[in-house]
């Protein structure tokens, strides 16, 4: 089945917030090899000016994965699951994301496009914090393989 | 406060960083666990080889994540990375008993002084081959 065209545009009500713990960033630094002490020690992340320790660029992911769920789940998308592959992906910061942040994602459907037999569905996730201010745009594009 | 790397004294063209990873099975199942990932392509040789592919594979997040780490080292503060895009152009095959070698080399790419920023362009290789393509950082250099 080939992903349903209609859904471009379609935007997803935010996720619930994910509270950012400390433990995680530094499980999640030392899992991408993170060894800066910013990511990992409270105190280095203070005296560089930060609130706590600073998660690593590409953390962002555990946050667009909450809202990615929710197009994944959502029948009648005609993208499934067992035939997604990762294409590209993107994060744009307004500010790090730190310890301690309560972040919120909303995501869009920015674009789908066909490929010959495939299907190219872009994800735009809006990542906020608990005032609602922006903290990274997260764009994942997902290529959705279609039968040979 | 780390000082960020002075930009005039950069050009388009210069090297600086470079570094490898030696990934093993056992980093996917931290990376599994970390960032809750947990499709089984990536630590079951079972599952892999069902679905056709040469082996368990690296997740790209994880080729991702780890790629930046020596621009994060350079610029001296991971907040100071405002832009990160790559594209996953070929797997990492991570042996059992081998694993696999990721080298990493970060290139400055663009460079403009009215906005503080250098945008370094990263070349990500496994087996010989690239795996990443167009994968450049954003780095501000301002403070």
């Amino acid at each position: 089945m080939a992903v349903n065209p209609e859904i471009q545009g379609r935007v997803f009500p935010p996720t619930a917030p994910y509270l950012v713990g400390r433990e995680k960033v530094r499980e999640f630094s030392r899992a991408v090899f993170a060894t800066d002490p910013i990511n990992l020690d409270p105190e280095a992340a203070r005296a560089a000016g930060h609130a706590d320790v600073v998660a690593p660029p590409t953390f962002a992911v555990v946050v667009q994965e909450t809202a990615l769920a929710q197009l994944l789940a959502e029948p009648g998308t005609g993208i499934d699951f067992s035939r997604v592959v990762h294409g590209d992906q993107r994060f744009s910061f307004s500010r790090p994301i730190v310890a301690g942040d309560e972040l919120t994602a909303t995501l869009t459907v920015a674009a789908v496009k066909s490929l010959g037999a495939h299907s190219m569905v872009t994800a735009e996730t809006n990542i906020v914090d608990a005032d609602g201010a922006h903290v990274v745009t997260a764009t994942s594009t997902l290529v959705v393989r279609g039968d040979e | 406060m780390t000082q960020a790397p002075d930009l005039t004294t950069l050009s388009v063209g210069d090297v600086v960083a470079e570094a490898t990873f030696p990934l093993t099975r056992d980093s996917l199942v931290r990376y599994a666990g970390a960032s809750g990932d947990f499709n089984p392509i990536h630590y079951r040789d079972d599952v892999a080889a069902s679905v056709g592919l040469p082996g368990v594979l690296a997740h790209g997040m994880l080729t991702m994540g780890l790629a930046v780490q020596p621009v994060v080292a350079w610029a001296g503060d991971p907040a100071r990375i405002i832009d990160y895009q790559v594209r996953f152009t070929r797997p990492v095959v991570v042996d059992p008993a081998e694993g696999a070698l990721v080298t990493v080399v970060a290139k400055v790419g663009q460079l403009d002084a009215d906005a503080g920023t250098a945008r370094i362009d990263l070349t990500v290789s496994a087996a010989g081959q690239t795996v990443l393509g167009k994968a450049q950082a954003q780095v501000s250099l301002a403070r």
